[in-house]
C-alpha cells in the first residue's frame, strides 16, 4: 500500500488545529463507525491484526496489551495517554498535539471503546504549556459538538477526557510512574506485576498507550489491518515520525514509513551533516538506546531491525554527532541526565547512576584512570535487570556502548588531561577567576 | 506573603472542577498546585501549607511531592525564569554558549536570582524541543532556536516588559 503521511499531512495549514478542519479532512469518522458498528472484541482483533506496537518506546503490541484488560471486572477501566514526552531526542508527540490534537482524541475514542473505558486521562508534561492549550481548547471542542461527553456521538456512549499536566520528572514517562504521578504521589514507579492493565490507576485496569500510537487508530480503522500491515517490514509496520536531531543541517519530525533506512533520515530528509562534517555517531532511539558507530549506520528505522543491531527504536529519537564531537562530553552530558532523573528507590540506580556520573566527569576533567573504563562496565552490570524499573537499564545502555564503541575518545582523554572541550574551558578560565566546583 | 494565602472564589470553583475529574480527592494534588501556583505566583511554606488543608493532606506529604518535582515555581524565584535546555541535542548545538551569555549579561549563575529579584537562571533536562536547539524555557514560553544576539535581545526585551508593568 503506498505511504501517506497521517499525523503531519496538514500540518502548516491554516487552521489544522481546530475541529472545523479536521472534520472536512474525514475526521471523527472512525470513531463514529468504532462507537456505532465495531464491537469491542473485534476492534482488539483489528488493531492485533494491524501489527501496531507502541510508539512509546518498548513497542508492545497495542492490540494484545488492550486484550490484557480484563473483560468482567467490576471495576471502571481507565485509559491514561502517555503524553510525557522527556525521553532525550523526541519532539513528535508535542507536534501531535499543537498541530493536530483531533486526531489524538479520534484515536482515545476508538481505544475507549475497544476496551469499555468511559474515562481517558492525558498525562503531559509540565513545560508543554503551548501543547496543553490546543489540547484543552480540542478537547472543549469536541465536548460541544458532542463528541466527546455522555453520549459520545449519539452513540448512547460516554467517554470523558481530562488532562493532567505534570511538573517537571523524566520518571513520569514510564509508565508506572505516571500511574502515581496521576494519584497525586512522587512519580515513583512500582514492581510489574501486576501490569497496569490488570491493576493501574486507583487500583483499577488501566491502557496506559502513547500519544502517537492512539494517533494511528483512526488510519488503521479507515484502510484495514491488513492495508496497514503492508506499510513497512509486516511486524513492525506503519507510519512512524522520527525525530532528528543534534548535529544535522535540517533538525526535525519527519513521518516516514517504518523501515526506512537511517542514511536516508539523516542524509535526505534532516538535511546530512551539519558544515559539511562527517558523521561519527548516531544514538537512533532516545539516549536510552546504545549508540551506533557511522560504521554501523546502513539500518533500517524499525523495531525489529534495530533490535538486530543490537540497539533500539524507542522512541525514535535520533541524535546525529559530527566527528567534532568528544564522546567523553557526550557520554557525560548523557549520565548527568541520568542521575539527575533517577528517582532515587532501587539502590543500584540511585547510586549506579550517580557513580557513572562521576566517573565519566573525571576521564572529562583530566582525573581518569585506566581503569575506570573497567570500573565504568562494571557499575553497569550492576544496574542492568535489577531495579524496579528500566531507568536503570537506560542509563547502563548508552554507557556501556559509548564506552566500548569510542574507547579511543576516552583513552585520549585519560592520557591527555581530560576531554577536548574541558581542556579548552579549563585553559580560558585560568586566572579568571571562575570556580568549576 | 505576609497575608494567609487562600483561593479565590474562581480558583475555588476550578478546584471543585478537579476533584470532580478524579476519583479520589489525593488525584487533584498535582493540578491544584498548579492553581496555587497560579493565584499566588509561587509555592512557598504558606502556599503549600494552604493547599494541605484545603486537601487534607499532610503538609509534609504535599512537601514531599512539590520537592519531588522540578518545574513548580519555588519562593524566591525571579519574575522571568530562564530554564535553558542542557540535555545532550541542546548541548550539541551550544547550549553551554547561551548558558554562559545568560550568566555575563545578568551577572548571576545557573541556581541564581538576579539582585534586582527579575531573572533566575537554571539549567534543566531536555524540554521536548531538540530540533530547535539550543531552546530556553521562560515562565510559560520555548523560545527556540537561539543565537547569541537572541539570548541579549529576549533580555532586552523582559527588562522592557518589567520596567512597563511598573510604570503602568
Ligand atoms: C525511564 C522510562 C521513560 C519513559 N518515557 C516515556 C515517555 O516519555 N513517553 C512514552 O510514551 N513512553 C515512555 N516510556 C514507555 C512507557 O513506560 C510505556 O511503555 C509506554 O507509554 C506504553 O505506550 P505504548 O505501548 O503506546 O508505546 C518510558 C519508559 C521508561 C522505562
Ligand atoms: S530504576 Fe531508578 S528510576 Fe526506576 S524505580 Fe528504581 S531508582 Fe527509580
Ligand atoms: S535536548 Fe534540549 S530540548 Fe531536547
Amino acid at each position: 500500500m503506498r505511504f501517506k503521511k497521517i499525523c503531519t499531512a496538514d500540518i502548516g495549514k491554516k487552521n489544522c488545529h481546530t475541529l472545523a478542519f479536521y472534520k472536512k479532512q474525514g475526521g471523527y469518522k472512525q470513531a463514529a463507525k468504532a462507537l456505532k458498528k465495531w464491537a469491542p472484541d473485534d476492534l482488539i482483533e483489528e488493531v492485533k491484526a494491524s501489527n501496531l506496537r507502541g510508539r512509546g518506546g518498548a513497542g508492545f503490541p497495542t492490540g494484545v496489551k488492550w486484550a490484557f484488560v480484563p473483560k468482567n471486572s467490576k471495576k471502571p477501566k481507565y485509559l491514561v495517554v502517555n503524553a510525557d514526552e522527556s525521553e532525550p531526542g523526541t519532539f513528535k508527540d508535542r507536534l501531535i498535539m499543537e498541530k493536530n490534537p483531533h486526531i489524538l482524541l479520534e484515536g482515545i475514542i476508538i481505544c475507549c471503546k475497544a476496551v469499555a473505558i468511559e474515562h481517558a486521562y492525558i498525562y503531559i508534561r509540565g513545560e508543554f504549556v503551548f501543547a496543553t492549550e490546543r489540547l484543552q481548547q480540542a478537547i472543549d471542542e469536541a465536548y460541544k459538538a458532542g463528541i466527546l461527553g455522555d453520549n459520545c456521538l449519539r452513540s448512547g456512549i460516554k467517554i470523558d477526557v481530562t488532562i493532567h499536566r505534570g511538573a517537571g520528572a523524566y520518571i513520569c514517562g514510564e509508565e508506572t510512574g505516571m500511574l502515581t504521578s496521576l494519584e497525586g504521589y512522587r512519580g515513583e514507579p512500582k514492581l510489574k506485576p501486576p501490569f497496569p492493565a490488570v491493576e493501574g490507576v486507583f487500583g483499577c485496569p488501566t491502557v496506559v498507550n502513547n500519544v502517537e500510537t492512539l494517533a494511528n487508530l483512526p488510519y488503521i480503522l479507515e484502510v484495514g489491518a491488513k492495508a496497514y500491515r503492508s506499510i513497512g517490514p509486516e511486524k513492525s509496520p506503519g507510519p512512524k515520525l522520527f525525530c532528528v536531531s543534534g548535529h544535522v543541517e535540517k533538525p526535525g519530525t519527519f513521518e516516514l514509513p517504518m523501515g526506512i533506512p537511517l542514511r536516508t533520515l539523516i542524509d535526505k530528509h534532516a538535511g546530512g551533516v551539519w558544515k559539511g562534517r562527517k558523521l561519527k555517531a548516531v544514538i537512533p532511539g532516545g539516549t536510552s538506546a546504545h549508540v551506533l558507530t557511522a560504521a554501523e549506520c546502513d539500518v533500517a528505522m524499525d523495531i525489529d531491525s534495530l533490535a538486530a543491531a543490537g540497539t533500539m527504536l524507542g522512541s525514535a529519537g535520533i541524535i546525529v554527532m559530527d566527528d567534532s564531537t568528544c564522546m567523553v562530553d557526550a557520554l557525560l552530558n548523557v549520565m548527568r541526565f541520568y542521575h539527575h532523573e533517577s528517582c532515587g528507590q532501587c539502590t543500584p540506580c540511585r547510586e549506579g547512576t550517580g557513580w557513572l556520573e562521576k566517573i565519566v566527569q573525571r576521564i572529562a576533567h583530566g582525573e581518569g584512570r585506566m581503569e575506570d573504563l573497567e570500573l565504568i562496565h562494571d557499575v553497569c552490570d550492576r544496574m542492568l535487570g535489577k531495579t524496579i524499573c528500566a531507568l536503570a537499564d537506560a542509563a547502563a545502555f548508552p554507557a556501556q556502548s559509548i564506552v566500548t564503541k569510542f574507547s579511543d575518545d576516552f583513552v585520549a582523554a585519560i592520557e591527555n588531561g581530560g576531554s577536548p572541550a574541558w581542556k579548552k574551558r579549563h585553559l580560558s578560565t585560568v586566572g579568571g577567576g571562575a570556580s568549576h566546583g | 506573603m505576609a497575608q494567609t494565602p487562600s483561593f479565590s472564589r474562581e480558583a475555588m470553583k476550578q478546584y471543585k472542577w478537579f476533584l470532580s475529574r478524579y476519583p479520589t480527592r489525593r488525584a487533584a494534588l498535582l493540578p491544584t498546585l498548579r492553581l496555587a501556583e497560579q493565584q499566588f505566583g509561587e509555592l512557598g511554606v504558606a502556599e503549600m501549607r494552604y493547599v494541605a488543608d484545603l486537601m487534607k493532606i499532610s503538609p509534609a506529604a504535599v512537601f514531599g511531592v512539590v520537592t519531588f518535582y522540578t518545574h513548580y515555581r519555588r519562593a524566591g524565584t525571579g519574575k522571568f525564569h530562564l530554564q535553558v535546555c542542557s540535555t545532550l541535542s541542546c548541548a550539541l548545538r551550544g547550549s553551554e554558549d547561551v548558558v554562559t551569555r545568560i550568566s555575563e549579561r545578568l551577572g548571576i549563575s545557573p541556581g541564581e536570582t538576579s539582585e534586582c529579584g527579575l531573572f533566575s537562571l537554571s539549567k534543566v533536562e531536555c524540554l521536548g524541543s531538540c530540533d530547535t536547539a539550543p531552546m530556553l524555557q521562560c515562565n510559560d514560553d520555548y523560545h527556540e532556536g537561539l543565537t547569541l544576539e537572541d539570548v541579549d535581545q529576549l533580555i532586552e526585551q523582559l527588562r522592557s516588559e518589567a520596567s512597563q508593568g511598573v510604570n503602568g
